[in-house]
Formats: structure tokens, sequence, C-alpha cells
């Protein structure tokens, strides 16, 4: 079953034409990267997916229910109850955005006790075990402020796993890192891949998404140029727009 | 009369200079959140007018508004001024500092980045858990220098309320300055301003550091 799908779906910020009629479909346990040159529309299709910007067309559904639809006058509408799609999917941001005034374990517990409503001790509890998997034990009582960035990146994604969600989003995870840093993100996202976490995977990490994607998808302006499987899209690329871009990663 | 007659007899007034004090923050410093909020409103039939109220708030003398909120009710309607003066005070005084507390929570709270609001929302927290939990305890840690120098100030501002004869410690020694024709109530009543504000800069200090466990 498709965990999303996205079938035609438009959007423009005034006369920026920034996603022209995008389909994407992404299956259980796969892991599809999105890769592009900056401003071709990969960030706002995440914010689109995740909820932080309304899309003017399409359909946008999640585990086969729409998030969208047409009302009688043929203007599109959401859903009411956009809360229920929230609990499907986990995004983690560019720049972390951990809450700063609260320690690693609350950032972490916060949302699954106010939102989910989880039982404290078990919140706790699974947090630790997350932790523990993404190589961050004993650091619980620290605040965000004194870890590094790469640290901060892996609190942000067991924030976003606490939640249990059926697909996570990954928008530029390591841009805001070091080569050194970037690695040990990397490694934890290579693990949930092996995991059979559905997962979308904005980057510019070449080697990366190609180590881990079950599909790749070349973004630009603002429409989908090429995707297919990651040695097809790198090794037999089709297209001469996604030649041109991944001949300068090539460099 | 001897100086020990004088500070007793002002100190006679602290009690109301502190009533003043801590009711006005007590209204002032929620009311101004709401005041903030609607100020932000996106829809401009509810920004415009606060924006306005707030403008006439902050442009004209306390002296004036707390005239006029003790004695408008008498010329406007009729009705007799209250005898107890401290009701029209802490009134005049909450919506004066509330209106500048607003405006500071305002600035704090346009100071939050956008990330944070994302992240709560993707999260799946409603608005008011996102406001309450995420947004305003970092609003607070960034104003708190600002609130600090609004609280010094109010503790100085509440010798205003002489204007409206209400008996507090600055109404007192201005009596007592009159009819001894006499400076010394004056120093007094300095002195006694300036050790309320060394309290007050204490207190506030323990609040920040409390505070300074984490950076945004």
């Amino acid at each position: 079953m498709n965990v999303l799908k996205m079938q035609n779906i438009q959007k423009s910020f005034g006369e920026n034409h920034v996603l022209k009629d995008i389909s994407l479909e992404v299956n259980k346990g796969e892991v599809v990267s999105v890769i592009g040159p900056s401003g071709g529309g990969k960030s706002t299709l995440l914010r689109c997916a995740t909820l932080l910007e309304t899309i003017d067309g399409g359909v946008l559904s999640y585990m086969g229910e729409d998030v969208t639809y047409l009302n009688e006058k043929g203007r599109l509408c959401y859903v009411k109850n956009l809360n229920k799609f929230r609990k499907i999917f986990g995004l983690v941001f560019q720049s972390f955005n951990l809450f700063p005034h609260y320690s690693v374990l609350k950032n972490i517990t916060d949302a699954p006790i106010k939102v989910l409503k989880m039982n404290k001790d078990e919140a706790v509890e699974r947090a630790m075990t997350l932790l523990k998997k993404m190589g961050l034990e004993g650091k619980e009582k620290m605040y965000p402020c004194e870890l590094s960035g790469g640290m901060q990146q892996r609190v942000s994604i067991v924030r976003a796993l606490a939640m249990n969600p059926e697909i996570l989003f990954f928008d530029e995870p390591t841009s805001a890192l070091d080569p050194e840093l970037t690695g040990e993100v990397l490694k934890v996202i290579k693990q949930l891949a092996d995991e059979k976490m559905t997962m979308v995977i904005v980057t510019h990490e070449m080697p990366f998404a190609r180590a881990v994607s079950d599909r790749v998808v070349f973004m630009d302006g603002g429409v989908i140029v090429e995707q297919g499987r990651p040695e097809e899209v790198f090794g037999n690329t089709r297209t001469e727009r996604t030649r041109k871009f991944l001949q300068n990663y090539q460099k | 009369m001897t100086l020990l007659t004088m500070i007793v007899k002002m100190s006679e007034g602290l009690g109301k200079t502190c009533a003043i004090f801590f009711l006005t923050l007590l209204f002032a410093l929620p009311l101004g959140v709401i005041i903030a909020l609607l100020r932000m409103n996106k829809n401009i039939i509810i920004s415009a007018p606060i924006k306005f109220i707030v403008s006439v708030l902050r442009g004209t003398p306390l002296m004036l508004q707390l005239l006029a909120v003790t004695y408008g009710p008498y010329y406007l309607f009729d009705i007799s001024v209250s005898r107890n003066k401290l009701i029209p005070v802490v009134i005049a005084f909450s919506i004066n500092y509330a209106a500048y507390f607003s405006e500071i929570y305002r600035g704090g709270i346009e100071s939050i980045s956008t990330g944070q609001y994302e992240a709560a929302t993707v999260l799946g927290y409603s608005k008011a858990q996102t406001f309450i939990r995420i947004i305003l305890p970092q609003v607070i840690k960034t104003i708190l220098p600002s609130i600090t120098n609004e609280i010094v100030t109010l503790v100085k501002d509440t010798s205003i309320a002489f204007t409206v004869s209400y008996q507090e410690m600055f109404t007192i020694g201005k009596q007592i300055a009159n009819s001894q024709t006499s400076f010394t109530p004056f120093i007094v009543a300095g002195v006694f301003y300036y050790v309320f504000n060394a309290i007050v800069g204490f207190v506030m200090g323990r609040i920040e550091k409390s505070m300074s466990y984490y950076k945004q």
C-alpha cells in the first residue's frame, strides 16, 4: 500500500510556480531520495507533504486516505482533522529545530506524552531505547546547546521516531553540518533504511543517496525530470539535465 | 518633627506602595500577553484598534490616565468617586503597564524562529500547546532584561498615585514636606525607592540566572 500518494500537485508562491504537476508515490518500507538543484522545488515538495504549506491543486493522501478534497464549488480544501495525518509522518529539519529550553529527554518525550497521551514511563523507556540505538546514551539530561550539530540532528531524528510515524521525511538533514559530523547522521539514517523504515530524503549527498535509496527522484524547475533505481539514475542517466547536474558532483 | 518620626510615618504608606506595585504586576503581566496576541492577530479589524489603544496608552502620561480613570466616571456618568482610591490606581497602572509589556512580548514572540513553530506543528502540538509549552518559555527568557527595566520604572511610578491623594509612601512624604517646609521627606523617599529597586534588581537577577541553563 502507498503510505504517501501525491497526485498532480501544484504550488505557487505568487507568480512563482514552484511545483508543476508533481506526482509521487511512496510505498511502505521504501526509501526515496529527492535530489536536484536548489530552488528546484524539493523542499517545497516536502513542506507540502508535511502540511507546512498548503497545495494549490492536486490530491494529497496518506495510507489511502485523502487529506485534500474539492468542495462543491470546485475549490481545493483540506480536511478538518489534520492532526490525524500528522501522526502518520515525522519530519527532520535541516536546522534541527530542537526545543532549546527542554533537555534531550524532554524534547523526545514531551510530544508523545502531551499529543499522543502516552504514559510517561512508557515514553521515557521508548526514548531511552531510541537514544541508545542512535549512540546517544547518557546524553538524555543535556540541553541542545551543549551538543554538537551531529548529535542535535540525531536527537531530532529520535524525536521524530518517538512519535512512531509510518513515514519519515528528511529535509537536507546534513546541510548544516560539517563533513565530519555528516557521517554520523548518515549512518543512523542508513541504519533506519536497513530496518525498512519508510523514508523520503531530500539530500545533496549523492553517494549516500545512491547507497541508501530504493528510488532516486531528480527534481528541477518544479517537475520530476527523472526517477528510477539509483543505479539507473546515477549509472545510466536518461536525461541531459540530470547528467549535467550529476557531473557537478563528480568534479 | 524628628527624622525618625518622618521615617515611621512614611513607612506606614509603604504597604500601599507595595499594593500598587504587586497588584499592577499581577494584572499587567498576563494582560500584556493577551494584548500582544490581539495586536499580532492577522485580522486587521482586531489588530488595528489594539494598535491604536496601545499607542494612546504609551503616548500619553500615566498621570493623565490615572486622573481619567479616577475622576472620569464622575464627569461622564455622575458616578461618585470611589473612596477606595486603590481600585482606580491599580486599574490605571495595570492598563498602562500592560500596554508597555505587550510591546515587549510582541518583540519577544517575533524573535522566535519559525522553525520552532514548524517543529511543534509537525509533532502535532495544538496552537495553544505550542504557545504555552514551546514559545512562551523562550520568550520570557529573551525579554527578561526589558521586563526588569519596566519593573524598576514601576517602583518609581507608584509615586504618581499622589495625584489622586492615595495615601502611599510618597503622598505622605509630600504632605510632611509641605507641613514641615522640609526637603528631608523627599530624601527619605529617594532612599526607600532605591532600596526597593535594589531588591527588585536582586530578585530579577536570580530569575535570569535560573534561566541561563540553556541558550537559544
